[in-house]
């Protein structure tokens, strides 16, 4: 550009648009500042439901299977969605949480069923028939000393995964 | 002496004002003092901040009960009851496991009145949504929804999206077995796009259903969490967002042009009973500058708005009766028949069967097959299809009409018997021989998320309206049947989750034949 700008054109052509006023200018930039930053904020806060840590209760707890446990047969542990079965000296743990909505499932022979919509599982977890989409889910199991086990309900393992006591 | 004269000085004066006192303070709530004239009728509703959300005559066609059933204010009267009882509620209950049962157990056997007031609130939050449902259906056929309406119609689909909300926030606060299992099912269903990102094996990535059950529950179980969050939502959150909606719901009807009635309402009206007071005495005065602002074809100049009558008092007594008829609808039903109560929660063992609040039965009849499909892939589409409604029917006869005129009601008929025994055969079909996964138990499960009566009952639903376009070349048959079809389907579905399945989800006949448990 050629023109000075300490010296405004003394003839401005008709076409040129409009300086547009300081005034206006500080008024539009200042409100467009604080959307923005209401905007920024809102994002921010946007983060705030959704918790960091998870608040339930620890999923971890110890059991000592009943000697008297036949193989094959499941043992539920008081308190706790799981059923633990026992081959010999090898311990696996199968969550009773159904996988299509959430209600706990039922040992009937032959596997389990879920009293929600009728999801029927065999004794390994897989689904048998019913809405559930995928097989029960295995936990870890540890030997914790003493034959009592430590199970974690929430660290599923592949199925199939035992452990030896 | 009249209110108006001066007063004399001193204390003669002073008594005078004392005496006067009451009845000016009677006159200043009312900025136009009484309706009497019909321009004090007209002041009194748009000198009022909440009678002016009407207009200030109302046209004969939009009085009759025909048009609307009442059911919009019936629906209104509902929530509004639903608002004082709640907040007398609140007294009493705590927001927090086992304290919340115990709460609304002494609201139901000790507090005075306490049972009385928690079966009014739950009476009149069923029949909110029963009306609400009643009137969007009693909207689409009357095709009130057309131009200039389609954005109220859009409005309104929000508003029964927040009745839906506000229902099922509230059925968890009792903290007993029916509300912490039918709150594990809703979650999970919140969770359910995992169906499909499971099977693409792709969950690690892209979690959106794990993220919404998060967001919803405020952790991976029901638990104290999610009991304030839906107390939050269910006392604060929601109702002021219906509360803003309504608003625009209400202004938008009259700044639409009252509600829609037929090109010809004018003709087809008898004319008024002589008692009525239906007569335009004073002219307008400020037509012409009305004109400018008002949308229409014509202005009304020199002639008053032909057909209407003061809404002080012919709308409002109306609506006073569509109030009162809801409260005492309400009170009769409390009185005879108490909210339920079960044993308080238990994580570990479901209630057998678990069943979610009744409206959303037909919906768990659909998800017994596919969580995703029936929970979040249907109502999805239903709720899209219904909103683009509007925006796609475009025809002009028929508006404010029921079934649009003559011959629609034969076609809703048919598509009634239609969409009835469509459902009727699938459910058939479904409970006699079952389906996919009992047929062949290593169908993938992509296979039993796309195939399963909810999808092929949609499907037959949208086969058969698309055919109806193309057989009477008409957009708005192609709704009607549509819609029909979708409430015929939602009828059944909704009769066979209440009453016809048991524990397991097994069908029986009666619940006297359900096996002991
Ligand atoms: C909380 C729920 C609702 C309330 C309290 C409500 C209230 C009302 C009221 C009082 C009216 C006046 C006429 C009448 O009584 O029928 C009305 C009209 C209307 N409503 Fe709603 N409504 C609700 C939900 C809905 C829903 C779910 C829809 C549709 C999806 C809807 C769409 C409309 C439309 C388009 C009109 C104008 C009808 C006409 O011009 O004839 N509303 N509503
Ligand atoms: S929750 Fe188990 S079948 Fe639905």
């Amino acid at each position: 550009m050629t023109t000075d700008p300490a010296k405004p054109d003394p003839k401005p052509s008709r076409l040129d648009p409009e300086a547009m006023p300081r005034r206006d200018f500080l008024g539009i930039a200042a409100t467009s500042l604080a959307f923005g930053a209401c905007g920024f904020a809102a994002i921010g806060a946007a983060r705030m439901p959704k918790a960091a840590v998870l608040p339930s209760a620890s999923k971890k707890f110890k059991v000592v299977l009943p000697e008297s446990l036949p193989p094959g047969e499941p043992f539920f542990p008081p308190g706790r969605s799981v059923a633990l079965f026992r081959e010999g000296d090898r311990v696996h743990a199968i969550s009773t949480v159904c996988t299509h909505l959430g209600c706990i499932v039922k040992p009937m022979t032959g596997g389990f069923e879920c009293p929600c919509h009728g999801s029927k599982f065999k004794p390994d977890g897989s689904v048998q028939r019913g809405p559930a989409p995928k097989a029960l889910a295995w936990l870890s199991v540890h030997a914790a000393g003493g034959g009592a086990v430590m199970v974690d309900e929430g660290t599923p393992v592949p199925p199939g995964t035992k452990e030896t006591l | 002496m009249s209110l108006e004269t001066e007063t004399p000085p001193g204390l003669r004066g002073f008594i005078e004002n004392a005496k006067r006192a009451p009845r000016r303070f009677l006159d200043s709530m009312f900025r136009s003092g009484k309706p009497v004239t019909d321009r004090g009728r007209s002041n009194f509703v748009f000198g009022n901040v909440y009678l002016h959300l009407h207009s200030a005559r109302t046209h004969r066609w939009s009085l009759r009960w025909l048009t609307t059933g009442g059911l919009g204010i019936v629906s209104l009267s509902a929530f509004l009851i639903t608002l004082v009882t709640g907040v007398l509620l609140m007294f009493y209950y705590k927001p927090y496991p086992e304290a919340a049962y115990l709460s609304i157990k002494d609201i139901h056997f000790i507090v005075p009145t306490g049972r009385f007031l928690r079966n009014i609130h739950r009476w009149a939050a069923n029949v909110m949504v029963v009306c609400v449902l009643l009137h969007m259906a009693r909207v689409f056929y009357t095709c009130a929804y057309r131009k200039p309406r389609e954005f109220n119609w859009v409005i309104g689909m929000l508003l029964l999206a927040t009745t839906l909300g506000l229902s099922f926030t509230g059925y968890l606060l009792p903290w007993d077995q029916l509300a912490y299992w039918a709150i594990t099912i809703g979650a999970n269903i919140a969770q359910s796009p995992r169906e499909v990102t499971d099977a693409v094996n792709i969950t690690q990535h892209v979690d959106p259903g794990g993220f919404q059950k998060l967001i919803l529950l405020g952790s991976d179980e029901v638990g104290e969490e999610a009991l304030i969050r839906f107390y939050l939502l269910h006392v604060m959150i929601l109702p002021l967002i219906l509360v803003g909606l309504l608003a625009v719901h209400f202004w938008r009807i009259r700044k639409d042009g009252g509600l829609a009635r037929p090109a010809d309402a004018d003709k087809r009206l008898p004319l008024p009973d002589v008692k009525t007071y239906p007569v335009f005495t004073e002219a307008p005065k400020k037509t012409y500058s009305l004109a400018a602002i008002v949308k229409g074809r014509t202005a009304a100049v020199g002639a008053g708005p032909e057909n209407t009558v003061p809404s002080m008092p012919h709308l409002f007594y109306g609506e006073a009766a569509a109030f009162m008829l809801t409260v005492f609808v309400c009170v009769l039903l409390s009185i005879f028949i108490d909210a339920p109560l079960k044993e308080l929660a238990n994580p570990l063992v479901p209630e057998n069967p678990a069943k979610a609040p009744w409206y959303f039965l037909g919906l768990q009849e659909l998800v017994a097959h596919s969580a995703f499909a029936g929970g979040i892939l249907i109502p999805g589409i239903v709720i899209v299809g219904l909103g683009l409604i509007p925006y796609l029917d475009r025809e002009k006869s028929g508006t404010g009409e029921w079934f649009g005129g003559p011959g629609g009601l034969r076609l809703v008929g048919w598509s009634a018997v239609f969409g009835l025994a469509a459902v009727i055969a699938i459910e058939t079909v479904a409970i006699r021989f079952g389906w996919i996964r009992q047929w062949f138990p290593e169908a993938p499960q992509l296979l039993i998320t796309a195939i399963n009566p909810g999808t092929v009952l949609m499907a037959v639903y949208g086969v058969y309206s698309v055919w109806l376009v193309r057989r009477y070349n008409s957009t708005r048959a192609g709704a009607l049947g549509l819609f029909t079809c979708f409430l015929a389907g939602f009828l059944v579905l909704t009769l066979i989750g209440t009453y016809f399945r048991g524990p397991n989800w097994d069908f029986f006949w009666s619940p006297s034949q359900w096996p002991g448990h």
